[in-house]
C-alpha cells in the first residue's frame, strides 16, 4: 500500500473534522466506553426473545447423544424426559416406546393405481396417527389428481376438490419412498437421518439441526419440516408413540414419513393402509415369499416414481 | 484519528520480546486504534451496529417463535438466507482475483494492495456462517456438526465439505493478514516462508470454496434446476466478477476516507479480470437457456417460471429481468475507455454487476430450483421481513467487520502503528 499524499488532507473538507469531545483523549475514552456498554446492552435486549426459546429446552436435551451412541439406561431417560415433557407442554399422558426392526424383515409398500379413488382419507388419517400440527393440516401424504393418459406429474394437481373419483383422472399418492439409495441421508451434515435394517429411513429428531438439506434433496417431497411448535388439542393426541416417529417433534427439525413403524414393528398395518376405503394400499415384508406385496410384485404390472434418479424406492405403484 | 495516535505507540517494544507477548499487543493496538476516527466514522460505525442490532433482534424472535416467522415452505426450502449466502461465498472467493494476478504474475503494484482482497474474503467468510447459521432451525444444535464431539457426515454431504473449505479459507486468509500486518508494524520484512505457502494454498482454496458450494446445489438429482455441470464453472465465473467488483468499490472508499491511494494498476488489472469473467459468465448463461429451452420438457419447468412465469405464477420473473439488465448494463459500462479510469463510470458498472449477480445467484438461482417442486407443485415465495432483517443485519455486521480490518490496515501500511517509531502526526 502506497501513501501518496502524506499527512492525508484534514478538515478542509470537513471529513475529518471532529466534535469536541472526540478530540479529547480521556474524555473520548470514557465517551467510547459508554457507548460500548450502551452498545452491549442493547445487544443482549436485542436477542433477549433467546431467553424464550432457551426456556422450551433443558440442559438435558441440549446435551443429549446421538441416537446410535445412547446406552440402554440412557435412552431410558431420554424417553422418560419427553414423556415428561409431552404431559407438561401438551397434557398428555404418552407412552414412547423405542421399537427396533423386526429381523429378516424388508418393508414395502405398494398402491393400486387402478383402485385408488383419491377420497383422501389416507392424508387424513396419517396427520392424526402422527400427530401433526392441527393448523397447518400438515400430512406426509400428497395425492395428485392426474388426467388419465399420462405419468407426468406436471399435469398433476394436489389441490384437487369436488367429488372424487372424476371421470378422466387417476390419483397418485405421493409420501417417503424409503429408497435403498436415500439422497436425504447422504447428504445430511450431522448423520441424524439413516436407513434402518428394514429399511424404513428415520430422523432422530433430537439430533436434526435444521437445515433442511435433505428437503432439498428429496425428489418425493417426502420431507416436512417444524417451521412452529405443533399444536394438538390434548383429547387428539395419539398417545401410542415411539422414539423415531409419532412422537411429538420439537420445533426447528425435519420429520417424514416412517411407515408407522410404531405399528408396523408391532404386526399392525400402517394407519393410511388402515384407512383407505378402497383396498388400493398393499403393505408387508418383501423378503416373506408368501406374502401378499411379493405375489403383486411378481405378477403385476409395477412402476416406480422417478425411477431414472437411481434412488431405488422401496414404494411401488401397479395397475389390475 | 490523528489526534491520539502518540499514546497508541508508544515505543514499549524490545526486539528480544516474544511473539507470544507482542503479538496480542499488537492487536489489542490495532483494534484500539479502529475505534479511532472522525465524526462520519463514528457515524457509519453506529448505524452499522444498529442494523446488526436489529438483525440480531429478528433472528432471536425467529428461534423464538420458529421458522414460521419467515416465509419459507417445505415446497420453497431455503430462501433467501441461502441465497445470500451463495453470493457472499463468491465475494470471499473473488479476491484471489488480486492475489493471482500479485504472486503469480508478480504484479508489483498489485502486491501493495493484495491485502484488501484477503480482509475482504475475511469479512465476507463471516456473512456466510452467519448466513447458514440462521437459516438452522436449531442453532442450539450447532454443536452436532463439530468433529469430534458431535457427527460430521464426512466425507458422504456435502455441506461437510463447505464447512471445512469456508473455515479453512477464513483461516488461511486471517493468518496471511496478521502475519503481513504484524511484520509491518514490527518493521521487519516478512519471512516468505511465513505466508508464501498460505497464499498459494490460498489460491487453490479460493477455488474450492465456490466448487464445492456449486456441488452442494449441483448434486441433487431430484432438482433438475440445479442439476447441470455448468453450476460450479458459473459460479466462479461470477465470483470472479463481484469479488473484483466489490473490492474496486472498498479501494475507492478508502481512497475518499483514509485520504491515500492505491496505485492505478490493480484496479485496471481486475477490471481486464472482470471483462472476461463477466462475457464469460454471460456466454454460459446463454448455453444454459439455450439447452434448457431448446430441449424444453420437465427440465426447462424451473427456467420457464423463472424467465416467464408459469400457470399464472410469476413472482421471480421481475427479479431475473432485472438481474440480466444489470449484468448487461454493468458489463457494457466496464468496457467502456472510461471505466479504467477513477471515473463515475467505473463504480456503477460495479454496483451493476454487484447487485445483478447477488440477485442471479440467490432469487435467481436458488429459489428456482424449488419452483416447481418436486411433485411439480407451484408455491410462490417472497422474503418475509424477519428475512430482510436478518440478511440486512448480517450485511452490517460483515460491513462493519470489514471496516474494521481495513482501518487495521491502513493504520499499519500508513505508519500510524508501529512497534519501533511513534509517529504523532498532530
Amino acid at each position: 500500500m502506497t501513501t501518496t499524499n502524506d499527512p492525508p488532507a484534514k478538515g478542509q473538507d470537513g471529513r475529518d473534522r471532529s466534535l469536541p469531545v472526540i478530540a479529547n483523549p480521556s474524555r473520548r475514552t470514557a465517551v467510547k466506553g459508554a457507548f460500548a456498554t450502551l452498545g452491549a446492552a442493547a445487544f443482549v435486549a436485542a436477542v433477549s426473545p433467546l431467553r424464550q426459546a432457551a426456556q422450551r429446552s433443558s440442559a438435558a436435551e441440549f446435551m443429549q447423544s446421538h441416537y446410535k451412541r445412547l446406552t440402554d439406561e440412557e435412552k431410558r431417560q431420554v424417553i422418560e424426559r419427553l414423556e415428561a415433557e409431552a404431559k407438561e407442554n401438551h397434557g398428555v399422558e404418552v407412552e414412547i416406546a423405542d421399537d427396533r426392526p423386526i429381523p429378516g424383515t424388508k418393508f414395502v409398500y405398494a398402491i393400486n393405481l387402478s383402485v385408488c379413488n383419491g377420497n383422501g382419507k389416507c392424508v387424513e388419517a396419517c396427520h392424526k396417527e402422527n400427530n401433526h400440527d392441527r393448523s397447518t393440516g400438515q400430512s406426509y401424504i400428497r395425492v395428485l389428481e392426474m388426467p388419465k393418459g399420462t405419468m407426468d406429474m406436471e399435469q398433476g394437481n394436489t389441490t384437487y376438490s369436488g367429488v372424487v373419483p372424476k371421470d378422466d383422472k387417476f390419483y397418485l399418492p405421493v409420501q417417503c419412498q424409503q429408497c435403498d439409495e436415500p439422497p436425504c441421508v447422504d447428504v445430511c451434515p450431522v448423520k441424524a437421518t439413516w436407513k434402518e435394517e428394514d429399511g424404513i429411513v428415520v430422523v432422530d429428531y433430537n439430533w436434526c439441526i435444521g437445515c433442511r438439506y435433505c428437503e432439498a434433496a428429496c425428489p418425493y417431497h417426502a420431507r416436512r419440516f417444524n417451521w412452529k411448535q405443533a399444536e394438538i388439542p390434548a383429547e387428539e393426541i395419539n398417545p401410542d408413540q415411539s422414539y423415531l416417529s409419532n412422537r411429538i417433534r420439537p420445533v426447528g427439525v425435519v420429520e417424514k414419513c416412517t411407515y408407522c413403524l410404531h405399528r408396523t414393528r408391532r404386526g399392525k398395518l400402517p394407519a393410511c393402509l388402515e384407512a383407505c376405503p378402497t383396498g388400493a394400499r398393499v403393505f408387508g415384508n418383501i423378503l416373506d415369499p408368501d406374502s401378499n406385496i411379493r405375489w403383486i410384485l411378481e405378477n403385476k404390472r409395477v412402476y416406480i416414481l422417478k425411477e431414472e434418479l437411481g434412488t431405488k424406492p422401496a414404494f411401488f405403484y401397479y395397475f389390475d | 484519528m490523528s489526534s491520539t495516535t502518540a499514546i497508541l505507540t508508544s515505543d514499549d517494544h524490545r526486539s528480544d520480546e516474544s511473539h507470544l507477548l507482542s503479538y496480542p499487543r499488537f492487536l489489542k493496538r490495532i483494534l484500539y486504534l479502529a475505534t479511532e476516527g472522525s465524526f462520519g466514522f463514528y457515524a457509519w460505525m453506529t448505524a452499522l451496529t444498529a442494523v446488526t442490532l436489529v438483525g440480531a433482534n429478528a433472528w432471536a424472535n425467529q428461534v423464538a417463535g420458529g421458522m414460521i416467522g419467515t416465509n419459507m415452505t417445505d415446497h420453497v426450502s431455503w430462501g433467501l438466507y441461502i441465497a445470500n449466502f451463495t453470493f457472499c461465498v463468491g465475494l470471499a472467493a473473488g479476491g484471489v482475483m488480486m492475489v493471482i494476478p500479485a504472486y503469480l504474475y508478480d504484479d508489483e503494484d498489485m502486491h501493495k494492495v493484495v491485502i484488501v482482497g484477503e480482509t475482504v474474503a475475511i469479512a465476507a467468510i463471516v456473512m456466510c456462517t452467519l448466513s447458514v447459521i440462521v437459516d438452522l432451525g436449531r442453532p442450539d444444535r450447532f454443536w452436532h456438526m463439530i468433529p469430534g464431539l458431535g457427527e460430521f457426515n464426512w466425507p458422504m454431504s456435502m455441506l461437510t465439505w463447505d464447512v471445512i473449505v469456508l473455515n479453512g479459507y477464513l483461516l488461511i486468509n486471517l493468518h496471511v493478514v496478521g502475519y503481513l500486518l504484524y511484520m509491518r508494524y514490527l518493521g521487519r520484512k516478512p519471512d516468505p516462508k511465513w505466508y508464501i505457502p498460505f497464499v498459494f494454498l490460498s489460491i487453490f482454496w479460493a477455488i474450492s470454496i465456490h466448487t464445492v458450494t456449486a456441488f452442494l446445489y449441483c448434486g441433487l438429482g431430484g432438482r433438475p434446476f440445479w442439476n447441470t455441470a455448468l453450476l460450479a464453472p458459473r459460479f466462479l465465473a461470477s465470483a470472479f466478477v463481484s469479488g473484483p467488483a466489490f473490492i474496486i468499490l472498498v479501494m475507492r472508499v478508502m481512497r475518499l476516507t483514509t485520504g491515500y491511494t492505491a496505485p492505478v494498476g490493480p484496479a485496471r488489472t481486475l477490471i481486464q479480470i472482470i471483462r472476461v469473467a463477466m462475457v464469460v459468465n454471460l456466454v454460459m448463461l446463454a448455453s444454459e437457456i439455450f439447452t434448457l429451452f431448446y430441449t424444453g420438457g420437465g427440465h426447462a419447468s424451473a427456467a420457464n417460471y423463472l424467465f416467464f412465469g408459469a400457470h399464472g405464477h410469476n413472482g421471480l420473473v421481475p427479479w431475473i429481468w432485472s438481474a440480466i439488465a444489470l449484468n448487461l448494463l454493468g458489463t457494457f459500462l466496464f468496457f467502456l475507455p472510461s471505466a479504467m479510469e477513477r471515473s463515475t463510470v467505473r463504480i456503477v458498472a460495479c454496483l451493476c454487476c454487484i447487485v445483478g449477480i447477488w440477485i442471479e445467484k440467490g432469487m435467481g438461482l436458488i429459489i428456482p430450483g424449488f419452483i416447481p417442486s418436486t411433485l411439480h407443485e407451484i408455491v410462490e415465495y417472497t422474503p418475509s421481513l424477519i428475512e430482510w432483517k436478518v440478511t440486512l443485519g448480517i450485511w452490517a455486521f460483515g460491513m462493519l467487520i470489514l471496516t474494521v480490518l481495513i482501518k487495521l490496515v491502513t493504520s499499519v501500511f500508513t505508519g500510524q502503528v508501529s512497534s519501533k517509531e511513534p509517529t504523532a502526526m498532530s
